[in-house]
């Protein structure tokens, strides 16, 4: 009996850890599915958000939860002034030259933030850090139950958004048709920096979500965005569904080879997983069909 | 309506236009006409801002449009169905048509998508399925109808007939104009030459970027320059 509580926590904890995972995956999956780039500074934005509510937090004792509501529409005007105005601009239309403006910024968020915090890893202290909900036999922390309830409730909004407002099919449009869009109207430009925002709002939701229970340094936002490539891949490149089940499947993976294999193998088998998704179904696993 | 003196437009600096002039009246359909590669589509895109214009003047209801972004200019009400179609295929027809009215029109979106509705049935019986899987003739009129929700001024058409059967050609001009006898200015680009001045008021004839004939479509259409021109011989 024992073995299966084990068992039934670490699938638990898989759910509620790759809920935040498909967070950070939705931003990815959003802008490339969008933009048709794939966003190098995902991980370091990351990075840049958990640093911000770190010092909101420690400077000005502003709680992580409170946060949201700060550094959601903040993280939206940086992701769509970032867009706007240097990568647009710099890439000159040229997808390659995209990538490495991306990774540049990427590099100079790093730095930027090792100069200013040195490499020492961080955490802030919460009230309620520890605290857990007792489901059956199971023990469930209660910010990571808190960050899984707000990641699908962000997915549900994302998905209304671009299923019912102007600005979310003006967004698949732009996606698939650039002329027909500005053809009826539409700012490309506008339309690509909004979707650019959006991925990194997201970004900002999922760093308040992981700080209490999370720790900060000025790398490891590339830690989650490695996970992250893995789902964006495995879901379908630009599926929001296929971000949503990617991010669960691969927490519970990574959870159950940890409890297999040991803590420090967990994520080969993430890439088990990514790389025998990749043989049979290149396409991912809500894909289209190519 | 729509005045073009002396456009020049191209790509990469490459001139495709070398001074195209016209003149659009209101509530006619006007055709311009040209073989393929003459320059036909280049004029549509530089006309709606999709490229920018190195020379020449393009002047919508009095107003100067060169130099405007394509939503500035479909603010004003000249609206482009482009060659191709370029409708969205991961979206269905209605959301389709209703991103139509994106920028002009969108208070009256129920209305204008009924009007739609009425003018190609097709449509609404496609209402709740992707734009892409529909047939090229669906397309057509789906593009078409997107056109028409923004309530255009002048509508520009390109190509509208391009890839479809002669039935299919048939029953798009008769649909087009129908369209324009309700006093909707068109401006029909054309390779199909006897259809286009059947239907047309006033015509021209594009060749390596310069209009090499203009005039009342029924002159036009016993003009033995005609062949000749449109052949390029």
């Amino acid at each position: 009996m024992l073995k299966l509580d084990i068992f039934l926590s670490a699938l638990a904890n898989g759910l509620l850890t790759g809920a935040v995972y498909a967070l950070i995956a939705l931003g990815l999956t959003l802008i490339y599915g969008v933009l048709h780039i794939i966003n190098f500074a995902h991980g370091a934005t990351l990075t840049l958000a958990m640093f911000a509510v770190f010092v909101m937090h420690s400077a000005f004792k502003i709680d992580p939860y409170i946060a949201i509501f700060m550094l959601t529409p903040l993280f939206f005007g940086v992701g769509y002034l970032l867009q706007r105005l240097v990568i647009n601009p710099a890439s000159h239309g040229d997808d390659s030259n995209i990538l490495l403006v991306t990774l540049g910024l990427s590099i100079i968020f790093e730095n930027g933030l090792l100069a200013i915090f040195r490499s020492d890893t961080r955490s802030i202290d919460v009230p309620y850090g520890f605290d857990v909900i007792e489901v059956g036999n199971l023990f469930l922390s209660t910010p990571k139950v808190i960050a899984f309830v707000a990641a699908f409730a962000v997915a549900a909004a994302l998905w209304l958004l671009l299923a019912r407002t102007d600005t979310g099919k003006a967004i698949r449009a732009v996606a698939k048709e650039k002329t027909g869009a500005a053809l009826c109207g539409m700012d490309v430009e506008h339309i690509y920096a909004v979707t650019f925002g959006l991925g990194t709002a997201c970004l900002a939701i999922a760093a308040c979500l992981l700080m209490p229970t999370f720790l900060v340094n000025p790398r490891i936002g590339n830690a989650f965005v490695l996970v992250a490539f893995t789902i964006v891949v495995l879901g379908g490149m630009g599926s929001i569904g296929g971000a949503l089940a990617g991010g669960l499947i691969i927490g519970v993976v990574e959870s159950l080879s940890g409890l297999y294999f040991g803590e420090s193998l967990g994520q080969i088998g993430i890439f088990l997983i990514f790389l025998i998704v990749l043989l049979f179904r290149p396409t991912g696993l809500f894909g289209a069909k190519a | 309506m729509l005045e073009v003196r002396g456009l020049v437009a191209g790509y990469g600096g490459v001139p495709i236009l070398r001074g195209v002039s016209l003149d659009v009246a209101p509530g006619a359909v006007y055709a311009v006409l040209g073989a393929n590669g003459v320059g036909k589509t280049t004029l549509n895109r530089a006309i709606s801002g999709l490229i920018p214009v190195s020379g020449g003047t393009i002047t919508f209801e009095g107003e100067r449009i060169d130099g405007l972004k394509p939503p500035a200019i479909v603010e004003r009400g000249l609206i482009h169905v482009p060659e191709g179609r370029k409708i969205f295929p991961n979206m269905s027809v209605r959301e389709n048509l209703e991103l139509g009215s994106y920028r002009r029109a969108k208070p009256r979106r129920s209305a204008n998508l009924e009007k739609v509705f009425a003018t190609f049935p097709r449509l609404r019986e496609r209402e709740m399925q992707f734009a892409g899987t529909r047939s090229g003739g669906e397309q057509q009129m789906l593009a078409i109808g997107r056109g028409l929700m923004a309530e255009p001024k002048l509508l520009i058409l390109d190509e509208p007939s391009l890839g479809l059967s002669p039935l299919l050609v048939e029953e798009l001009f008769v649909l087009i104009a129908r369209i324009a006898a309700e006093g909707l200015a068109v401006m029909l680009v054309e390779q199909n030459v006897v259809q286009s001045l059947e239907l047309a008021a006033e015509a021209s004839v594009l060749a390596n970027g310069t209009v090499v004939l203009s005039g009342p479509a029924a002159e036009l259409s016993r003009d033995p320059d005609l062949e000749k021109t449109y052949l390029g011989m």
